[in-house]
């Protein structure tokens, strides 16, 4: 037996997915997480599937350790040496307030005033050295530093994307001085402009660096000494994988990976199923997560701020997240207008039907007053739910004020908050000038597909895919995703002063770096491939549009097409009278790795028996105005190839699927429910 | 107060998707724009307007706030000119006597039609960096009439039938500097109403239009309950209060904000009776502005309300035509939206400051200082303006200090990057930092000021500026200490320079190695200094913002210093407190 494993670490749970690569067999495992040291939960996780270690053949591994510690701001002492009259620009940012009206908010940079020293030595944009380096006040600001208690340096000198000499020379300096290996320079991170955003996103590795390395070492430690033969394997922001010596090296990567892991997952799995065009929509207890995948390919993006004041500027797979989730809270403002989260119930006291404390109507308590949950039982609380204190709930505090009897009450609530949702679907298709009407809907997470028919029927999608597991496909996405490294080079040049040759060297030295990192990494991968895209825009504009390069066809002609092809597209205008400049070239070498097949999956875990078998009973469901008798299904016993109308209701270990009426369901080879929403 | 015909959760998918749609015209005029001041910046705005009365309907996220209260004043200056506006009509206008704030900010009004019926106005406005006339940037400090400030455009026609009239444009870019980058900014704007045009279709299609519309009103309704239902927490009566600009440029007497504000129930009357007469220079504000500035003021005081004309409903403001808030033509007023508006926004916080203390912070900076300095290039071989506004701090609050370098608040601007300045200018920087020292003291004390000084690296140029707290700094509140006022100071030859009227001057010619500094206020101190958290201040003195010595005399705080280490002297604190300490 050889088990493939992955394992996704959130804010409430830790799991874990367990593949036996040579028959198929699943397990799983949702365990509490251990947020004072994850390594716990990692290792119950681990236990829970009752796997005999020595046979774990591969290990993936998503953590939000680095994520948390910036968010809470209790990542490492970190000081920073920088270009002299520039310490406060990861204090100064770029001159914002948390939000557009009321002048209240307050912003802690990441590394504090006393511990940014300034030294001699500066380069202007095109990289020339204007004064030298004074490498004796880096030395004396090192010496600085550790008398300040500083566990990791920060090394960012303005202009070093364009002559990274001065950095590399400090960065030589430290590894000298250093107590130990914690040293960050910002063109290593980042070989972009924009001082803000580089410093900020090194910054942000600089100050997670020795709290992910201590995190992954202990648990590398852990697991060889319960004899895992195999080295643990880190999920990315960008939804590949790294070994575990980069992860220590370039932390900063693993901010947000989890999310980007459930993106990879439904890509890999939609894709398979015959769907290349997907929106992505994972819904948990407090926040829903919108990702879009196009031509088969998640699209990522360069331009995220993880809080208020913290660019990250690295290459993240794109999600936008909003507060809406099972535990989202409905009130009325003070105008009378029904709202529903941000604010959630959370897992404590939780929704009124966890019983647990909770007083306040919430998503879930609408789903159990409309028939939509199980009123008997849910997978998160062992006791019978009260039906009629949720009643009374939304009778008092939306019904009365409103004229709304309770279920319509609830059926607003719904209404509103799967608006909300649609809404972030909008924003993040029709901003690219994506039609969501052309692409299927990937519902999971653990309330995702209780509101993915009705999203879809909301928004005009056609198709709505249910994978087999849904309450863990973030854990499964870690088991699929491939090696992945990005890298960017600006260059800030109207397009009609290149060189071809020079832009071929770029991509070239691009391209080795990558694949010197796949063959030190030592993952096991079938093949390699490089990707290459531009950042252009015309001149004089700041924001930029970035298309994919065809290295066969790098010249200047092609890439005006590009632009002005890009521009048409996205915003309906022609500015081929101005001047196309290149602002950036980047390349992402993915080392690819050996498939999955899931179909093994489900015929491994299917529990045999006929569709009659498979129907353990019919409830009320409210849909549109009435009550429908609706047959409930168990999942596991859904032979595939089975086909069936709409409504239904799918019951599995982690989640409950809702299917709207009007509906025609296919059970496909790989257990997914394809739903098509006439 | 439900209304029976009114579905609730229909009303909330309806805001949402108004404020959406605004959004994304935000955003699509944000990415396509060519002047960093719009699209870096973002100083700009798009709104969706009542067919005929040019009321705001909604307005987006991340509008410029001063924009979001001119813009509907804009629109009906648009419709007062042209009642019976077609499909493809665009009416562009940036007169600051109808309906605008300074010539820069242009605006474009486009009426929405569904089935043949005019359902709406679509419009935005995006600060152009250029409108001809004297200084380059627009911001001349000596204009004493709006012609020499650069080109007036009242509401004329842009667009007629979907047909844009080429020979306006050619007349318009005629008198600009660097007009092909207008050219970009005024397609960016085109692109913005396109976007909007799109996406309000859309909902129309699903909602139909009389539905839409339906709601509309019903938003607008509650807008203005909600809003009488906030006025009616301040406690009844009438507050007053002054604020102060250091002069117009041209003379040197300060000018007057007088403000007296009465609540009555669910009522606020604003009376700016008693504020000075129209001044020489640009430094008057127009109706609009002051309105505008007004509501921003409002909106910052209870953010919660949502923007519609509901919420300018429960509001009165008078604006004697005899002040310098409610100028008229050929009166100078490039520097009513930045300036003169921050300085009513003060006005109304140091009314409302008194009615309700837990809402309103000190004064903020209050100025951005508009830079601006242009030349030509030898290098690059062409000619430029940059453009730079700078940040300072907020002033301490009821529940904590000031954010330090936070933007103006009537705008959302952000700073463009040193990196992309150094790229596109030939200057260079020799720092930007935190200006030390600027924060006003307080039980919760002022953010502070930024600092920054660029060198002409080769070429000539000359610059200008405009800015204001260089003789009135911001003040504190309820026993919290006044912050730094703005510095300007030049050195041409070695030698410094400062403008006689601190904040204000044109045409200061510099040479290769020149200097141009800026130095910016904090925000002013809330409640009493010697009751903040000695720690606190230690803290701010081991981060070097302020010295030992201010920790004693400002806080009364007695530090005492080993070597690095630097520690509360806490018998001796408690003695310089008088035996006050918290």
């Amino acid at each position: 037996m050889t088990y493939h494993i992955g394992v996704d670490i959130g804010g409430t749970f830790t799991d874990t997915i367990c593949i036996d690569s040579e028959n198929g067999e699943v397990r799983l495992s949702k365990v509490p997480s251990t947020p004072e040291n994850q390594a716990t939960g990692f290792l119950n996780g681990l236990s829970a599937t009752a796997i005999a270690l020595p046979d774990i053949s591969w290990l993936v591994h998503g953590t939000t350790v680095g994520t948390n510690a910036t968010l809470e701001r209790n990542g490492a002492a970190c000081g920073m040496i920088t270009t002299r009259g520039f310490r406060d620009i990861l204090e100064l940012g770029r001159r914002e307030r948390p939000q557009l009206f009321g002048l209240f908010g307050e912003f802690r940079p990441l590394i504090p005033r006393d511990r940014r020293v300034e030294v001699t030595g500066r380069l202007n944009a095109k990289g020339e050295v204007l004064e030298d380096l004074d490498e004796r006040e880096v030395e004396e600001a090192i010496r600085t530093l550790q008398a300040r208690g500083c566990e990791s340096l920060l090394i960012g000198f303005l202009h070093s994307y364009a002559n990274s000499s001065h950095e590399e020379r400090a960065a030589a300096i430290a590894a000298r001085l250093w107590h130990n290996p914690y040293v960050t320079t910002s063109s290593d991170i980042l070989g972009e402009f924009r001082e803000v955003e580089r410093f900020g996103t090194a910054a942000v590795n600089a100050y997670i660096q020795p709290k992910i390395h201590r995190y992954v070492s202990r648990l590398r430690d852990s697991l060889r000494d319960a004899g895992v033969p195999r080295d643990l394997v880190i999920m990315q922001a960008n939804g590949g994988i790294m070994s575990v010596d980069m992860a220590c090296r370039r932390s900063v990567s693993t901010v947000l990976s989890g999310p980007a892991a459930g993106v990879i997952a439904a890509s890999y799995i939609s894709r398979l199923a015959g769907y290349r065009n997907v929106i992505t929509c994972d819904m948990g207890g407090t926040s829903f997560d919108v990702g879009m995948i196009v031509n088969g390919e998640p699209i990522v993006t360069g331009d995220r701020d993880l809080d208020f004041g913290l660019p990250m500027r690295i290459p993240i797979i794109d999600i936008h997240t909003i507060g809406a989730g099972g535990g989202s809270i409905a009130h009325l403002n003070e105008a009378g207008i029904l709202k529903v989260g941000p604010a959630s119930a959370g897992a404590v006291p939780g929704p009124i039907a966890y019983g647990r404390g909770g007083e306040r109507p919430t998503v879930t308590d609408a789903n159990v007053m409309l028939g939509r949950l199980s009123s008997e039982r849910l997978l998160a609380v062992s006791d019978a739910i009260d039906r009629d204190k949720i009643m009374k709930a939304f009778g008092d505090t939306i019904g009365a004020p409103l004229g709304l009897a309770p279920t319509q009450a609830a059926t607003a609530v719904l209404r509103v908050i799967n608006d909300a949702m649609a809404g972030a679907i909008r924003a993040v298709s029709l901003q690219r000038g994506l039609d969501p009407r052309e692409f299927a809907i990937f519902a999971f997470g653990g309330a995702g597909p209780l509101h993915g028919v009705a999203l879809a029927r909301e928004l005009g999608v056609p198709t709505v895919i249910v994978p087999y597991v849904p309450g863990i496909t973030c854990a499964l996405g870690c088991i699929v995703a491939d090696v992945r490294h990005d890298f960017t080079q600006t260059v800030s040049r109207a397009v009609d002063d290149l060189a071809e040759e020079d832009l071929a060297a770029i991509l070239a030295r691009h391209r080795k770096a990558g694949e010197e990192i796949l063959h030190h990494d030592q993952v096991p991968i079938e093949r390699t491939e490089v990707l290459h895209f531009a950042d252009m825009q015309y001149e004089g504009q700041t924001y930029t549009v970035r298309v994919q390069l065809d290295p066969a066809a790098l010249n200047v002609a092609a890439l005006r097409d590009r632009l002005a092809k890009a521009y048409q597209e996205r915003f309906g205008i022609t500015l081929t009278q101005y001047r196309p400049k290149l602002t950036n070239l980047r390349t992402t070498v993915v080392g690819i790795r050996p498939s999955l097949d899931l179909k093994r999956i489900v015929a491994a875990t299917q529990k045999p028996g006929s569709f009659d078998e498979a129907v353990i009973g019919h409830r009320d469901v409210w849909f549109d105005e009435s009550w429908v008798n609706t047959p409930i299904y168990d999942r596991a016993k859904l032979p595939t190839g089975t086909r069936l109308s709409g409504p239904a209701i799918f019951n599995q270990m982690d989640t409950t699927t809702v299917v709207e009426p009007n509906t025609e369901i296919v059970v496909d080879d790989f257990g997914n429910l394809i739903i098509k929403v006439n | 107060m439900a209304n029976l015909n009114i579905d609730p959760a229909t009303l909330t998918v309806m805001e949402n998707a108004l404020r959406q749609i605004v959004d994304e015209m935000d955003l699509a005029l944000e990415r396509a724009a060519f002047n960093p001041v719009m699209s870096q910046a973002r100083d700009r705005a798009n709104g969706i307007y009542h067919k005929t009365t040019g009321e705001v309907v909604a307005q987006g996220d991340t509008g410029l706030p001063i924009f979001v209260g001119v813009m509907q004043y804009a629109v009906q200056s648009a419709l007062e000119a042209f009642p019976d506006l077609e499909e493809g009509d665009v009416v562009i206008l940036n007169d600051p006597y109808c309906g605008g704030t300074h010539l820069m900010d242009v605006k474009l009004v486009r009426p929405f039609f569904y089935n043949g019926r005019r359902f709406a106005c679509l419009a935005n406005c995006g600060h152009w960096t250029d409108i001809g006339g004297n200084v380059p940037g627009g911001f001349g400090v000596r204009a004493t009439e709006i012609i020499q400030e650069g080109v007036r455009i009242p509401p004329i026609l842009l667009a007629r039938n979907g047909v844009i009239r080429e020979d306006i444009l050619t007349l318009l870019f005629a008198n600009m500097r660097v007009p092909e980058e207008r050219r970009g900014d005024l397609q960016a704007q085109f692109a913005a109403l396109n976007v909007g045009a799109e996406r309000l279709r859309g909902l129309l299609d699903k909602y139909g239009d009389s539905e839409v519309e339906r709601y509309m009103d019903e938003l607008r309704e509650r807008s203005e309950t909600q809003m009488r239902a906030y006025i009616r927490e301040i406690p009844d009566g009438i507050y007053r209060s002054e604020a102060f600009l250091d002069s117009d440029g041209i003379e040197p007497a300060p000018i007057r904000v007088a403000l007296s504000v009465t609540v009555a129930d669910d009522t606020l009357d604003f009376d700016f009776s008693g504020s000075s007469a129209p001044v020489k220079g640009p430094l008057n504000g127009t109706l609009s502005v002051t309105f505008a500035a007004v509501f921003v003021a409002l909106k910052h005081i209870f953010p919660e309300v949502p923007i519609n004309a509901g919420i300018f409903r429960p509001v009165r403001i008078n604006v004697p035509e005899d002040t310098f808030l409610n100028a008229k033509y050929p009166r100078a007023v490039s520097g009513s939206s930045a300036e003169v508006s921050l300085r009513v926004v003060d006005a109304v916080f140091g009314c409302l400051g008194q009615a309700v203390p837990d809402r309103v912070p000190a004064n903020s900076f209050g100025s951005v200082a508009n830079f601006t300095i242009s030349g030509y290039d030898p290098e690059q071989r062409k000619p430029y303006i940059m453009f730079r506004f700078s940040g300072g701090g907020y002033g301490g609050h009821a529940s904590g200090d000031g954010l330090t370098n936070a933007n103006s608040p009537i705008g959302a601007s952000r700073t463009t990057p040193i990196e992309i300045l150094e790229q596109q200018y030939p200057i260079l920087f020799d720092y930007y930092r935190i200006r030390e020292r600027s924060a006003g003291a307080g039980e919760w004390r002022g953010g502070f000021g930024s600092e920054w000084q660029i060198r002409l690296a080769r070429g000539e140029a000359v610059s200008s500026v405009l800015g204001d707290r260089g003789r009135f700094p911001p003040t504190g509140l309820h026993g919290g200490g006044e912050a730094l006022p703005t510095v300007v100071e030049y050195r041409r030859g070695g030698a410094p320079y400062r403008p006689e009227h601190t904040t204000k001057d044109e045409g200061v010619v510099l040479r290769d190695g020149d200097t141009a500094r800026i130095s910016m206020p904090g925000g002013g101190g809330f409640g009493n200094p010697f009751r903040r958290d000695p720690h606190k201040v230690l803290k701010d003195v081991t981060n070097g913002l302020i010295t030992i010595e201010d920790a004693n005399t400002q806080y009364g705080v007695v530090l005492t210093t080993d070597r690095d280490a630097c520690r509360i002297d806490e018998a001796a604190t408690r003695q310089a407190r008088g035996g006050r300490v918290p």
